[in-house]
């Protein structure tokens, strides 16, 4: 029995899946607040609401006509006789789309969540600077046309998904639960904000010092942390269905590859940190877990859980380095070290996918006959490639370009009075802890 | 420094976008794409160290 194109009971485990995504929000939240400053926990988690509410509205507005659905209404230019599907032409305000319980719409119950998960991914690194309404702003060109035209190309049959039947390369440009539309989008939309923004106050220091300003709250991380598990299996499964046409039978798979990733990439940064520093590091043990699970999204579906240790030990490794490398020797001051989880952790699962990928069942990434499964491993590593060098060749001068053009309408950064004071009294007039007093000096008029 | 940096990151992407339409070889179109990521990378160099902070502006 079939609903509107897909498996009824494959339709159904959609939806349980797809109700399970907040909590990957929920967790990256929290991550994010106990990553940060005590004086600036309130406003950021009022930022991640406000960030989520104006994703999901822009994006129903605008962004679900532009990234469509597989087999949607598109415009495609031809270049050397081959069609370049690049952009959807889908009514705006979801007028035209089925409510009803279709793949199209399933697909857009998803993407809300999802694109209001790639806004609150920059939040951690804007922490402590990022005003309120200029969050919002660059939420809304996210929501409205980065996220959307990227995750067309990759999720509603464009031309990256196209590589494969157009080019013979592998299966076209894959990526099941979002690493690059979600987590490498929101990640180097992460790294343009922090540039823009520049570094808090008191970050680097004129004799060649980067103090460490440690997170407020260990306990928020870790059940982020957790949270967010719960969010990746629901997030890695309806992705797995909707967009690859994986059967709802396979989600026992990508959960386990899911898990496993995280906790081998949750090891191996204890592990390193355990080395380096003579005791594990509770925040970047959390930052190699999200690693993992970010990992995790490009490949779940397509590598067997052994493979899915080893994916995951690499980014848990990678990230502990990354941020290290961004904080001291590049000057990206990075409160959440979500640039290196989320984009570089990202990058690291898209090309793990090219190199350790197999391919059993034909992959339904594109309208009209898919690939035969035995036609498509050759050519998905330059296929995966082409799609990191789209990411960094596009979506950050895009991203870059559109967050500076905004930051001179609308001033990102708060004043200096503002971040002296703390996002929570100066932008919202009531702190996170109002009973017990951590930085003193905040409360005291000068 | 930056606005070539950003130059080169797009002109690495064009690289590779004119690969895989000019190229039929999987050898040459390989070769060509990470020709172009090698760009990119040459300009993800450049805009971060466009990035870096002046030492009179560390406080």
């Amino acid at each position: 029995m079939t609903t509107h194109g897909i498996p009824e009971i494959a339709a159904v485990a959609c939806l349980f899946f797809i109700f399970l995504t907040p909590l990957a929000a929920a967790g990256l939240a929290l991550i994010n607040a106990g990553l940060g400053r005590s004086h600036s926990a309130a406003h950021i988690m009022m930022a991640t609401l406000t960030a989520l509410s104006v994703a999901g509205l822009v994006y129903f507005a605008f962004g679900f006509g532009w990234q469509g659905f597989i087999g949607g209404q598109a415009h495609t230019l031809t270049a050397a006789g081959k069609g370049w599907n690049w952009i959807a032409a889908e009514p705006f305000f979801f007028r035209k789309l089925a409510l009803n319980g279709s793949p199209a719409f399933l697909a857009a119950l998803l993407q809300i969540f999802c694109v209001g998960l790639a806004a609150i991914i920059p939040l951690g690194s804007g922490a402590d600077r990022w005003r309120l309404r200029a969050s919002c702003l660059s939420t809304a060109i996210l929501a409205a046309w980065t996220y959307p035209l990227f995750a067309h190309w990759v999720w509603g049959g464009g031309w990256l998904a196209q590589l494969g039947v157009n080019y013979g390369l592998g299966n076209g440009f894959l990526d099941v639960g979002g690493a690059s539309s979600i987590h490498v989008v929101g990640g180097l939309t992460a790294l343009s904000v922090t540039w823009i923004l520049g570094p808090r106050r008191g970050k680097y220091s004129s004799d060649g010092m980067a103090p460490a300003i440690p997170g407020h709250n260990a306990l928020l991380i870790m059940f982020g942390c957790l949270l967010a598990l719960v969010g990746w299996l629901g997030l890695n499964s309806a992705g797995a269905i909707l967009f690859t046409g994986g059967e709802a039978s396979g989600s026992g798979l990508i959960a386990m590859n899911t898990l496993l990733s995280a906790a081998a990439a949750a090891l191996t940064a204890a592990f390193i940190t355990n080395i380096r520093f003579g005791k594990p590091d509770a925040s970047l043990t959390a930052n190699g877990w999200v690693a993992g699970l970010v990992a995790s999204s490009a490949v779940c579906a397509f590598v067997v859980p052994a493979e899915a240790v080893v994916i995951g030990s690499i980014a848990g490794g990678v990230v502990t380095f990354a941020i290290e490398w961004f904080e001291l020797r590049l000057e990206v001051d990075d409160p959440g070290g979500a640039i290196s989880v989320h984009a570089i952790g990202g990058l690291w699962g898209l090309l793990a996918l090219g190199l350790f990928g197999h391919f059993h069942a034909p992959v339904l990434n594109i309208a009209g006959d898919s690939l035969p499964a035995t036609a498509s491993d050759s050519g998905q590593l330059l296929a995966q490639l082409i799609g990191i060098a789209t990411l960094l060749g596009f979506v950050l001068p895009l991203t870059y370009g559109l967050n500076r053009l905004l930051n001179r309408l609308y001033p990102y950064r708060v004043s200096i009075e503002g971040e002296r004071q703390g996002m929570d009294l100066h932008e919202l007039g009531a702190g996170a802890y109002p009973e017990f007093i951590t930085h003193t000096e905040d409360f005291i008029p000068r | 420094m930056r606005f070539v940096g950003f130059l080169l990151l797009v002109t690495g992407w064009f690289l590779v976008l004119a690969s895989i339409v000019l190229l039929g070889s999987p050898a040459s179109r390989g070769a060509f794409v990470f020709a172009g990521m090698a760009v990119e990378t040459l300009g993800l160099v450049l805009v971060f160290r466009s990035h870096s902070i002046p030492r009179e502006e560390k406080r």
